[in-house]
């Protein structure tokens, strides 16, 4: 007997993305029940968009039970954090903003120089930082599972110490829908409540959510310049090579990162419905793709996770 | 709605079991490679591992569930992975899960949330002990559908008697377990039989490959039982509104607006007005959605407590609402489990301190036997537990429903997760 599933015949057997949604809800309503502070993290992209409208599901009518914080590199897409304020306006909810120019004038982490900077990896200071300044005990990310390697092991709940690592040897088993979110005082965990989710499923939640993101996620004309095979946005906090020509050519944005950090894809998906068939149709990883962090080793990321990033 | 997003695809949870070196590895990198969800990039760092260890060309599938760099430098697997992919009919999620040591412990753990357990057995080796153990824990944790895959058949031939002899041993085990559907497959993960093709080599077999079963099995009778379960997660309130939800996620049955239900464990009797969402309110809802569920009386619920409709029909049961609990426990802590130890034991939405009675008895998992009054549970043990909690909790039997049957242990000193039990 094969029968082939139609959600659609019956309203009561949920699709895919319904699943991953009521999964993440849950997720989000456990955390705020159990642990004492927690934050959202709201960076103004794709993924963080996502968990915003999740949290309004989990919550409304009610407010949020925790502020939104933004780890600012002050080298962000001026559109991005335009989109950020608006979105926050809107929601009436409160934003921390957590400056990493901050932590480079305080001293606590120092600017890398030459034309390969990047202020990625002093976020994550800026981060913990902010972290224990504000007593959180727990903070969501919206990152996924399907991301990379390292990614593919970790809990949804992930414990760290008070130096925010990651431990995978000492990971909590998680059975069922039950999460044990117990934490020692100056320990926190990070939650990832879309954690089961794929770029693609982000993208199809979007559309169906008919969800505002930040115009750089669609095609536009935009100067920029190849590096390591990746177009990258000219401004201000790039420095070029020698021998690198900026260019004027029709772009659009995977992932929206540090500017120094971030490439962007020769596209002109205009729209949402075609950004989604590119993604569907799309042969390359988001991070392989666009993050050049993650291309300078193979276990780059599970090294960053280690030591405390997101 | 786009195009793309009125494809509806429904979800299907996989775990995934095998001694080591029966081919698991390969045959995930086989489901992920052919169903497309490997990406360039993602190959070509394959193609260059293949080489690097190889020395030679082709493609070494399992690689591609290569773990982490820590495990690799210490030659051991640490933990359950998870690999996503999808076809137009389906998306999968697949729990990968280690076949050493702490097997039980991992196994507990992607098994707890399977509609379907992948079994595999090499075909050169047939029914070994470590597919009794891993048969038992999917029956165990009442994974509905198996699927055992036969691997390496290109290493005795495509032979369709020794393929035959392996599904004759394996039904004689599945009869002494609980198992409710199983389905037997001939593969070669290597060469791609069977896996999303259908083979050329094995005429003799009619069934569909493994991914069209996987895609096409019906789920419709899994659905967590009859009985309609709501316990209570978060209480939203908007004071301007002078508004109150129970919010929560369904862990059994449809909610309707004007069902009858009982508040548990206070017992207090009201109707439901309401089955509401971010995007209005609902004629019925079914498990596993996110909801919020009004009340028509001011019963004064909270998290913990558990809205259940009151049985109507032979075929719908009230939970028990008791303090004695008796569970098949998985243990998963360095520290052994004896009578009178004091635990937190997290059921539901609801958390309440636990003290075991008596160990009522321990699995030997190689004989599937059950050996009385043992001393302890330790480390990977499987045994029947008597608990009494501090409070009293409203539960379902496991084999009648996964959420509300139940519950993990906390070691309040350590803060670990150290047991999982399902409620008998
Ligand atoms: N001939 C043959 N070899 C296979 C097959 N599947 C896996 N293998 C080989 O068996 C060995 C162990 O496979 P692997 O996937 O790493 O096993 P795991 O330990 O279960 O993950 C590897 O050398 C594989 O190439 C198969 O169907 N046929």
């Amino acid at each position: 007997m094969t029968l082939i599933e139609d959600p659609a015949a019956n309203p009561l057997q949920l699709s895919h993305l319904r699943v991953l949604e009521a999964e993440a809800i849950h997720i989000m309503r456990e955390v705020a029940a159990e642990l004492e502070k927690p934050v959202l993290l709201f960076s103004g992209g794709k993924d963080s968009i996502v968990l915003l409208r999740l949290a309004e599901k989990a919550f409304r009518p009610g407010r949020f039970p925790f502020p939104l914080m933004h780890v600012d590199t002050g080298h962000n897409f001026p559109e991005v954090i335009e989109f950020r304020d608006r979105r926050v306006a809107e929601l009436g909810e409160r934003l921390i903003v957590a400056s990493v120019q901050e932590s480079i004038d305080a001293g606590r982490v120092k600017e890398e120089t030459g034309p390969r900077a990047s202020r990625n990896r002093l976020q994550t200071t800026t981060l913990l930082d902010a972290i224990e300044a504000n007593g959180f005990d727990a903070a969501f990310g919206g990152a996924r599972r399907d991301e990379e390697r390292a990614r593919a092991k970790e809990r949804i709940f992930s414990f760290r110490d008070d130096f925010g690592t990651w431990d995978p040897k000492r990971q909590r088993p998680e059975l069922w829908s039950l999460y044990n979110g117990r934490v020692a005082r100056g320990e926190s965990v990070r939650v990832f409540p879309l954690s089961n989710w794929t770029e693609l499923d982000v993208w199809q939640y979007i559309a169906e959510e008919q969800l505002e993101v930040p115009n750089i996620y669609f095609a536009h004309e935009r100067e920029v310049f190849k590096r390591d095979g990746m177009l990258y946005a000219t401004s201000d906090h790039m420095e070029l090579i020698d021998g690198e020509e900026p260019f004027t050519t029709s772009v659009r944005y995977r992932t929206v990162g540090d500017m120094s950090c971030t490439g962007a894809v020769a596209s002109t998906a205009a729209d949402l419905e075609t950004v989604v068939g590119e993604i569907a149709a799309t042969r390359i990883t988001e991070r392989g793709e666009t993050r050049a962090d993650d291309r300078v080793t193979e276990a780059a990321m599970e090294d960053r996770k280690v030591a405390g990033y997101f | 709605m786009t195009p793309v997003t009125a494809l509806e695809t429904s979800l299907l949870r996989i775990a995934t079991a095998g001694s080591v070196d029966d081919g698991k590895s390969t045959l995930i990198g086989r489901l992920l490679y052919d169903s497309k969800a490997i990406l360039a990039d993602q190959l070509e760092q394959v193609q260059e591992a293949s080489e690097r260890r190889s020395g030679e060309g082709g493609l070494d599938l399992s690689l591609l569930t290569d773990g982490l760099r820590a495990e690799r430098e210490q030659g051991i697997t640490i933990d359950v992975a998870y690999r996503y992919f999808q076809t137009a009919r389906r998306k999968f999620v697949l729990a990968d899960t280690p076949g050493h040591v702490q097997y039980t412990r991992n196994m507990v753990t992607g098994a707890s949330t399977a509609d379907v357990a992948i079994i595999l057995i090499d075909a050169r080796h047939g029914v070994v002990e470590q597919t009794r153990r891993h048969t038992f824990i999917a029956s165990l944790l009442g994974i509905p559908h198996l699927a055992v895959a036969v691997n390496k058949m290109d290493l005795v031939d495509y032979a369709e008697d020794v393929f035959d002899g392996i599904v004759r041993d394996f039904l004689a085990l599945a009869r002494q377990l609980r198992v409710p559907d199983v389905q037997f497959f001939p593969i070669s993960a290597k060469l791609g039989d069977n896996v999303v093709d259908a083979s050329t080599t094995m005429p003799w077999y009619a069934g569909t490959p493994l991914l069209e079963h996987l895609e096409t099995m019906s789920l419709a009778d899994d659905v967590a039982g009859q009985d309609a379960r709501f316990p209570v997660q978060w209480v939203i309130r908007d004071h301007d509104a002078d508004y109150r939800g129970y919010a929560g996620t369904i862990a059994g049955g449809v909610l309707r607006p004007g069902d009858a239900v009982v508040v548990h464990p206070s017992g207090v009797r009201s109707t439901i007005a309401a089955v509401e969402t971010l995007d209005g309110e609902l004629d019925a809802a079914a498990a596993p959605m996110s909801v919020t569920v009004r009340l028509t009386d001011n019963v004064d619920a909270s998290r913990g407590d558990m809205i259940v409709k009151v049985p109507s029909g032979d075929d719908e049961q009230a939970p028990v609402v008791t303090r004695r609990i008796t569970a098949d426990v998985a243990w998963m802590s360095e520290d052994a489990l004896r009578p009178g130890a004091r635990l937190a034991l997290k059921h539901t939405t609801s958390t309440v301190r636990a003290i075991v009675d008596t160990l009522d008895d321990v699995l030997d998992i190689t004989t599937l036997e059950r050996v009385a009054a043992p001393a302890e549970l330790t480390l990977n043990d499987i045994g029947r537990v008597q608990l009494k909690v501090s409070r009293e909790l409203a539960v379902d039997p496991y084999e009648r429903n996964r959420t509300t049957g139940s519950f993990i242990l906390i070691d309040e000193s350590t803060n670990e997760t150290v047991g999982a039990g399902m409620i008998r």
